[in-house]
């Protein structure tokens, strides 16, 4: 078994079709792309035991809350662990692993449901879950980076535009599910638990043996890198994972995302009752779903346009892009409030989530650029605690200001103004952290005798004798 | 250009036909999601 998942198997051979890659890696982020539809579950899980309605005893909302902030905690925390073992382990290995984490973290829950312990669901769902979350991330964008070296944003985007295409397959198939399987007696969510395990378990091991990893050497065919320049982002040199959390580049992308994400938290978090309180009678409960809905579609939207963009005009320039016209487009929506014109909030809302998911689709690219591809699995898994605290700071912050401004005696409607305004200056922070991304200094770079030896370490730890000539 | 011993890579690559039905899996329900989501989206403009 083993065998059959190790990295020296699946090296490709010299007809292989790349495009094959890009499902196989949708496969697994459109299964784990379920997280951001986890709010399904937050009403029928408050009514576990009541069925109809909450009894003594049930969950509260409080509670529920933890799932997902645990799962997303996971999530960097696994990707950062693990990554330097998925360049080693290979694409398969890893996808295996994190289906089967992914796949338990929902059998575990649905247990949880059962005996009604929220200790298992955070277990499942939260921890395993969240390693499943955090291995099925990068183990595809690590690949695809390396099949697509001439057009790495528009790849890695392709997988990424899955992990928020997944929450618009997971919410209605969800909902289908908890409509099927309800009763007098359940909530029905047990047992969308483990269909949904079913589903996705099965959806991701077909992924993950689907990968293939291009032969050493091998490029597409007609392409040769572009040269380099003295001024220039783009490396083809290569730098470990352990010295690129040295670098100030590392720290500085770290920022650039955590401020991203933040910032796109505070749209996310509070989409729903911010466009009700803010049109207060001209949009209803109904219209404010849809207005959820169409954030997801451009958040999905925008991590394969945005990222495809950043192949033409640079990572760099797309990142000051979003950081420039975000704090804008952020000062707008008050704005939008204030002359009450819905169709120029929900116009700059749209282009904020476009940038949100355009933000964690480039920064793989990003990463690749300045760090070479060899680690690029690594180094993207650590770069994702970013992701997880600002999961956490994010909606702290976004509920303790508002908390705080309607406390204070400021009208429901007006009291997003300031944490929008916040959300802007976070912003242009992370303007100024993109603005000073220099190339990495030249001490950081593996000499080709490293890499070698490297190599021929790995080579020595697996199979002895193969033969590999992939080169197109 | 020699065969890759005991990897699958060895094997026949995947045709094209492969790649149409592994790229159709994953397209019907990214499809469908966006189809539904459209679907509630709409009543924003109702």
């Amino acid at each position: 078994m083993a065998g059959l998942l190790s990295k020296e198997r699946i090296v490709a051979g010299p007809n292989f079709n790349r495009w094959l890659v890009p499902p196989a890696a949708l496969a697994i982020h459109l299964s784990i792309g379920q997280a951001y539809a986890f709010s399904v579950f937050k009403l029928p899980l408050t009514k576990v035991i009541g069925v109809s309605q909450s009894a003594p005893g049930d969950w509260k909302q409080t509670q529920l809350a933890w799932i997902f902030t645990i799962a997303i905690v996971f999530l960097g925390l696994s990707a950062a662990v693990f990554g330097r073992w998925l360049e080693h382990a290979g694409p398969r290995k890893s996808g295996v692993v994190a289906a089967c984490c992914w796949g338990l973290g929902f059998f575990i829950s649905a247990a949880g449901v059962s005996l009604h312990n929220i200790w298992l669901i955070y277990l499942g769902y939260g921890v395993l879950g969240g390693c499943g979350l955090g291995l099925g991330y990068i183990t595809p964008v690590s690949t695809l980076i390396k099949w697509f070296p001439d057009r790495r944003g528009m790849a890695t985007g392709m997988a990424i535009m899955g992990f928020g295409g997944g929450a618009l397959i997971a919410s209605p198939l969800s909902q289908l599910l908890l409509d099927r399987y309800r009763s007098a007696t359940s909530v029905g969510v047990a047992e969308t638990f483990v269909t949904l395990g079913i589903i996705y378990l099965a959806a991701m091991l077909s992924g993950a043996f689907l990968f293939r990893v291009p032969a050493p050497g091998w490029r597409p065919s007609g392409w040769l890198p572009p040269a380099p320049s003295a001024r220039g982002l783009i490396t083809h040199r290569q730098v470990h994972v352990d010295d690129a959390i040295k670098t100030v580049p590392f720290y500085l992308l770290w920022a650039v995302l955590f401020l991203n994400v933040t910032a796109g938290i505070g749209i996310l978090e509070q989409a729903s009752p911010m466009i009700q309180e803010m049109f207060k009678g001209r949009v209803r409960a109904d219209a404010a779903a849809g207005f959820v809905g169409l954030l997801s579609l451009f958040n999905m939207a925008g991590r394969f346009g945005w990222s495809s963009l950043s192949d033409r005009i640079g990572r760099k320039a797309t990142y000051a892009l979003f950081l420039s016209l975000g704090p804008i487009l952020y000062v707008t929506l008050p704005y939008a409030g204030r002359i009450g014109s819905v169709a120029l909030f929900v116009s700059a809302a749209v282009l904020i989530l476009t940038m949100y998911g355009g933000g964690f689709a480039t920064i793989p690219a990003y990463l690749s650029d300045i760090f070479g591809t060899h680690y690029v699995g690594a180094i993207h898994g650590r770069l994702l605690t970013a992701w997880s605290a600002a999961g956490v700071a994010g909606p702290v912050l976004v509920n303790y200001i508002r908390e705080y401004q309607i406390e204070h005696g400021t009208p429901a409607g007006q009291a997003y103004n300031i944490t929008m305004y916040l959300m802007a200056g976070l912003l242009v922070v992370g303007f100024l952290c993109n603005l000073a991304v220099r190339p990495v200094p030249d001490r950081y770079y593996m000499a080709d005798d490293q890499l070698t030896d490297r190599a021929m370490a790995s080579a020595r730890s697996s199979r002895p004798c193969m033969d590999i000539d992939g080169a197109e | 250009m020699s065969p890759l011993n005991g990897s699958e890579s060895g094997t026949e690559p995947p045709g094209l036909a492969v790649v149409l039905v592994a790229w159709l899996l994953v397209s019907v329900p990214l499809l469908w999601g966006v189809w539904q989501t459209i679907k509630k989206a709409s009543a924003l403009f109702r």
